[in-house]
């Protein structure tokens, strides 16, 4: 499994050999699942968690993400089960309020080149260990992206998302964890809409040409009104004489 | 007809913002001051007798006139930020000034009379040396201006070129210097460190190589530090290492003689660089044979040079400063002695005896919240009878100028501190003495029910005493004519006012002098000067305590941190008085990286502040013991953030009940693609008063109300136009949960953000259409709120719906802010500096990302304003009018008492403060009110009622009796 990481990438070695090589170099030698089958320009990096009592950071692998790289990057999740000693152990974390922590590594997922994919240091998030419990271990985990494809952020919720003290009284609900995984790259913010506003505005124009009633000029068509206002004004004007303005505010 | 609705509607709208200044209004809610900066070049006008004139030329590259009576400003030039409006030289002809700016790139001559520009030209590149004035049989006509490699010589009526010319091997010298002494020659003096000085003689009238020499001076590297022109053209040298003074003849001597200060009694103070000071009164002749040494930092010598033989004419020990100055025929020195530890006197010596001239003894008193005196500037007159006179200016280290007049009164005082506010708050006043004395009845615990009576007894007797005492002012004021009363603000009668509108502005600049403002008339109540204050420091003012809390006095915290090092130091200081609190701050041995003010409460009600070091440690101050088991109990509530740039890192901390902290996420954004240039959270104390906005059909869409959201702005590395772009991230501060991430494409910094509610405003260049855009992003929950009592990002799961949209903005901004009120009922709007000195009130409605498309009914019933790409500055929008505020850096918004009200104050080189309206005075009736018409229509009807019923009782008896 670890061909040697040493041996010089070269121009002339096939696709498939790339992809190996790929595939090596991520795993970085670690425990990894069981059925590791990547496809073209994939790679797949563990999802490690952390639950102690001290809170330190004792990171254990989770399970392994299935990273697919390319425009549309995509992850899938394989995890293992809790096992009866760290479902014991997390009840007790939940029960003194402590952390649940996770951590992938830091990745480039539009590496054209196999020994650039990964990066040094981890991208970490927690939620706490009591919501983790009391949800029976269904979180959400988001991947962030940067334009470029870096992946610059870890997120996770668990859904409910409150902790209300309740007991859960089955082990079973903690074996297996329900997870759902999504990766999200930056939305482009919209600019100034230029074209629309002026599409819009040469429609209304165009209905103005059309319609004959619209062309007629605003004092033809509301000269009644205009004349009541300013009968209207004359009366009050001359039924109350202006008083000293100047300072009043509108 | 739904166009015409539509008019309608928007002429509503429209007729809803206007709030504009009337005429009779102009000053009284705002003032202005404005500065000029810290003082490089001052010329005294002396082409005048009765001149009222000094010019000044700062380091913020302002040229000014200032009134010398006054202190008031003439006119003021200011020009570009940066060293490409660098003031170089000043020289001043009569009534021309001739300022070299811009590194020798532009040469201008004002007229200082009324400040206008006579002529301008731009000069050959080359970084500039030195620049002179050129006179000859006693007229001035001409300016010669030495760069690296040329000599230039201008006309000075029209700043034409009369020859320029190349210097002899300016490859290897360093020319630094240039003299002329009104005999046709114009000497440029250059000098190789270490080797050899150069002096080329150009003749003025076709700039032909009169005379070349070149003299060993294997001490010397700079001229202008350690020479000077003294006499007939014999430049003079100062060297410490050989203790001694070299004079060379420009004219005719190829050797420099050297003069031991030993030979004359003189000695330099160890590591001191001795300096020479010598006078030129007019270019056209010769500078005196009289000439300053300095010795040392309190040691100064006048000398006089005769015939290549040096002699003492007085020492002046010890000597702060001294200065020459010449009116008339005369030359006098002035000489600054300390006196005792808060004064020092000022007295004038004969420059050519060096006798001291009777009655010119001034005294100047330092102000020991000040800084030491740094210069000496002298304007001096001939009296009547034709002895001489003279006033001072001194400049002193906190960058304020204080002008004297004899024996000692001080004239005016100008704090160009003010000039560069680094940053500010707004301090309540404290209640009057009879509010405080009712405030502290029920403050103490209860101690027996006689007592409490006695107290509450002499309580109401002490301000039944306050308002006879107010009734007698009024009536007193009353017979006096109005212009008369005036109301003198001082630190004692400082108090809060009925609606909070006066208030401290306590300011920070960046010389580390700390002033203390009263915002209603814009007068300087206290000051307070903090020595070393390193260069480049950081500056974080923390109000940890208010004026609500009686009888403990409110406290402000001010973190000064040097940039290079993280070293950091508190200073506690009431803002009220300015005096420094007896407090005692804790000792910082380890770099600060982050502050965080917690709402936690110690018993004498100060917030507690965290510092966290290099090493991750969390320290508290106050730090007793009531604090520290808060901060246990509390300690897994408390997050906090750092920000690494330089690495791109953002990462998120818990305190820990032992005051350690450990990191529970990190988000990473790779520095090689983008870096972050700004961080920005909510204001602490902003309320926001309504949850969610009500739609057209009634339902309510509520907001996303995170108070831990931090905007993150990043710039992409690439500059290239096609392919920079700006990153907007929306990250909760307690989880590090990536709520939100957006991209400008083709856009560039710099980026103005404004974080507030539930929105982010951003303004940005774009790249693709060559213009200023503005974007807003709103985050609102949905339909439904999730937990309507209490927001807890740790229990948030749901992401908020995220709804952007972007305007053109027609015109680049230098700064922007949010209003503020007291219990966010107003609506909000954006205050805007403009580079063109205006402040923008641009209603938070109109960036708005629901604006519709197309009009609906539902839109209409809304309010919503149809959605138009440009956004509009209307001219009564301008809050400050015609009061331009020159290079506004930063806004600063405060909540008043009055909920319609929010108080601004606007700061750069100049300040401004004014109140803001934001949805009209909804809460105030008008001034012009009328009092007397609503009162007699209330007696009017009052007695019509009682008349009518005396009626109807009559009608109603006569009825019975029928």
């Amino acid at each position: 499994m670890s061909r040697p990481l040493s041996v010089k990438v070269s121009v002339f070695f096939t696709v498939l050999l790339f992809v190996y090589t790929d595939f090596v170099c991520c795993n970085n030698g670690r425990r990894v699942g069981d059925s590791l089958e990547t496809e073209l320009s994939g790679f797949s990096v563990p999802l490690e968690h952390s639950f102690e009592l001290d809170d330190a950071g004792k990171f254990q692998v989770r399970g392994s993400l299935l990273l697919k790289t390319g425009r549309e990057p995509s992850v899938s999740l394989m995890q293992n089960q809790l096992s009866e000693e760290d479902r014991a152990k997390l009840k007790e974390v939940a029960a003194v309020d402590g952390l649940y922590r996770i951590r992938v590594p830091r990745v480039f997922l539009q590496a054209d080149r196999q020994t650039e994919c990964q990066m040094e240091g981890h991208l970490t998030a927690f939620v706490r260990a009591c919501a983790m419990v009391e949800s029976h271990l269904s979180d959400v985990i988001t991947l962030h992206t940067d334009v470029s494809g870096y992946l610059i952020g870890v997120s996770i919720v668990t859904i409910p998302g409150a902790c209300r003290g309740t007991e859960v009284e089955d082990e079973v609900d903690l074996e297996v964890f329900n997870t759902t995984l999504s990766i999200m790259a930056p939305v482009n913010a919209p600019g100034p809409e230029t074209a629309l506003f002026l599409e819009r505005m040469e429609i209304e124009t165009e209905k103005k040409g059309k319609n004959p009633q619209e062309q007629k000029s605003f004092f033809a068509k509301y000269w009644y009104l205009i004349l009541g206002g300013a009968i209207f004004l004359m009366v009050s004007n001359s039924a109350q004489p202006p008083s000293g303005g100047g300072r009043e505010q509108s | 007809m739904g166009k015409l609705i539509l008019l309608l509607l928007n002429l509503i709208f429209l007729c809803d913002i206007v709030a504009a200044v009337f005429e009779d209004q102009v000053g009284k809610f705002d003032w202005r001051q404005q500065y000029v900066g810290k003082v490089r070049f001052s010329h005294f006008d002396t082409h005048m007798q009765l001149s009222k004139k000094v010019l000044i030329a700062t380091e913020s590259n302002v040229f000014a006139a200032l009134n010398t009576r006054t202190g008031d400003l003439f006119w003021r030039h200011v020009d570009k930020t940066g060293l490409e409006g660098n003031i170089d030289a000043v020289l001043q002809h009569g009534q021309d000034a001739v300022l070299v700016v811009g590194n020798g790139r532009v040469l201008r001559s004002w007229d200082i009379s009324v400040g206008g520009l006579n002529w301008e030209i731009v000069l050959d590149s080359g970084s500039f040396q030195s620049a002179c004035l050129v006179g000859q049989q006693g007229t001035v006509k001409h300016a010669a201006v030495l760069k690296k490699s040329v000599i230039s010589f201008h006309y000075l009526t029209n700043g034409h070129l009369k020859w320029i010319e190349n210097l002899p091997e300016s490859e290897t010298v360093n020319y630094q210097a240039v003299y002329s002494s009104g005999n046709g020659q114009v000497y440029a003096m250059g000098v190789v460190p270490h080797s050899h000085i150069a002096i080329v003689a150009y003749s003025m009238d076709d700039g032909e190589i009169i005379n070349q020499i070149s003299v060993d001076a294997p001490w010397l590297s700079n001229i202008p530090a350690s020479c000077a022109v003294i006499g007939q053209g014999i430049l003079t040298c100062v060297d410490a290492t050989t203790a001694s003074l070299y004079t060379l003849d420009l004219h005719q001597q190829l050797q420099m003689t050297q003069v031991p200060l030993q030979s004359l009694g003189l000695e330099v103070d160890p590591g001191f660089h001795p300096y020479l000071v010598s006078h030129q009164p007019s270019p056209a002749r010769q500078p005196l044979s009289e000439f300053l040494l300095q010795l040392g930092p309190d040691h100064h010598l006048l000398l006089q040079l005769n015939d290549g033989q040096i002699v003492t004419l007085r020492d002046f020990k010890p000597a702060l400063l001294v200065s020459f100055a010449t009116t008339g025929e005369k030359t006098v020195a002035a000489v600054m002695s300390p006196k005792n530890k808060t004064a020092c006197s000022i007295n004038l010596f004969s420059s050519e005896t060096g006798r001291r001239l009777l009655d010119t003894t001034l005294i100047f008193t330092v102000d020991p919240n000040g800084g030491k005196p740094e210069r000496l500037h002298v304007q001096a007159f001939l009296k009547k009878d034709d002895s001489v006179g003279y006033r001072v200016m001194v400049q002193t280290e906190d960058h304020a100028l204080i002008f004297i007049q004899q024996p000692g009164r001080v004239m005016w005082t100008r704090e160009e501190a003010l000039s560069d506010v680094v940053t500010m708050e707004m301090v309540d006043l404290p209640l009057t003495g009879t509010q405080a004395e009712l405030e502290g009845e029920f403050g103490k615990k209860a101690d027996g029910l006689m007592s409490m009576v006695v107290k509450r007894l002499s309580s109401q007797l002490i301000m039944l005493q306050a308002w006879i005492a107010h009734l007698w002012k009024l009536f007193y004021d009353a017979r006096k004519p109005r212009s008369q009363v005036k109301n003198d603000v001082t630190i004692e009668n400082l108090s809060r006012d009925e609606f909070n509108l006066q208030k401290m502005m306590v300011m920070v600049t960046a010389s580390g002098k700390l002033f203390g403002i009263d915002s209603k008339t814009g007068s300087i109540l206290w000051k307070h000067y903090l020595d070393n204050i390193p260069p480049n420091a950081a500056f974080k003012l923390i109000v940890q305590r208010t004026t609500a809390h009686f009888p403990h006095p409110p406290q402000c915290t001010l973190l000064i941190k040097d940039k290079d090092s993280g070293l950091a130091t508190l200073h506690v200081f009431n803002p009220i008085f300015g005096r420094k609190s007896h407090v005692t701050p804790p000792a910082l041995s380890r770099p600060i990286l982050q502050s965080l003010l917690l709402p936690l409460i110690d018993q004498d009600y100060a917030k507690v502040l965290l510092l966290v070091d290099d090493q991750y440690k969390v320290s508290a101050f106050p730090s007793t013991k009531n604090v520290l088991q808060q901060l246990q109990e509390t300690a897994a509530s408390i997050f906090f953030y750092l920000v690494d740039s330089s690495q791109g890192r953002l990462s998120g901390y818990r305190l820990r009940t032992d005051l350690s902290t450990e990191q529970v996420w990190e988000v990473v954004i790779p520095n090689e693609v983008q870096k972050i240039v700004s961080v920005k959270g909510k204001r602490p104390n902003e309320h926001v008063h309504s949850q969610g906005r009500v739609m057209g059909d009634r339902s309510v869409l509520y907001k996303y109300l995170n108070p831990n959201l931090l905007a993150v702005v990043t710039e992409s590395t690439d500059l290239h136009q096609e392919r920079s772009f700006i990153g907007i991230l929306l990250i909760d501060g307690v989880t590090g949960r990536i709520i939100h991430e957006a991209v400008q494409r083709k856009a560039r910094g710099p980026v103005h953000v404004v974080h507030s509610e539930n929105w982010v405003v951003y303004e940005y260049w774009s790249t693709k259409s060559r213009r200023n855009e503005f974007s807003v992003i709103e985050l609102y929950e949905g339909m439904e709120l999730y937990n309507s009592t209490v927001f807890s990002s740790l229990d948030r799961p749901n992401a908020p719906h995220v709804l952007q949209q972007s305007y053109i903005f027609p015109a680049s901004i230098s700064t922007m802010e949010a209003t503020l009120t007291e219990k966010g009922i107003t609506s909000r709007h954006l205050l805007i500096g403009l580079p063109s000195g205006g402040i923008l009130s641009l209603p938070k409605m109109f960036l708005d990302p629901r604006r519709p498309e197309i009009v609906s009914e539902q839109s209409r019933e809304e309010n919503l304003i149809p959605y138009a790409p440009e956004l509009i500055i209307r001219t009564e929008w301008f809050i400050n009018y015609n009061q331009t505020v020159s290079r506004v850096r930063g806004i600063y918004t405060a909540p008043s008492g009055l909920e319609s009200t929010c108080m601004v104050v606007a700061y750069g080189l100049d300040i401004y403060q004014t109140r803001v309206y934001p949805s009209k005075q909804f809460d105030v009736l008008k001034d012009d009110y009328d009092y007397m018409l609503i009162s007699s229509v209330l007696f009017a009807l009052f007695f019509a009622t009682m008349i009518s019923k005396r009626l109807a009782e009559v009608k109603l008896l006569n009825r019975a009796w029928r």
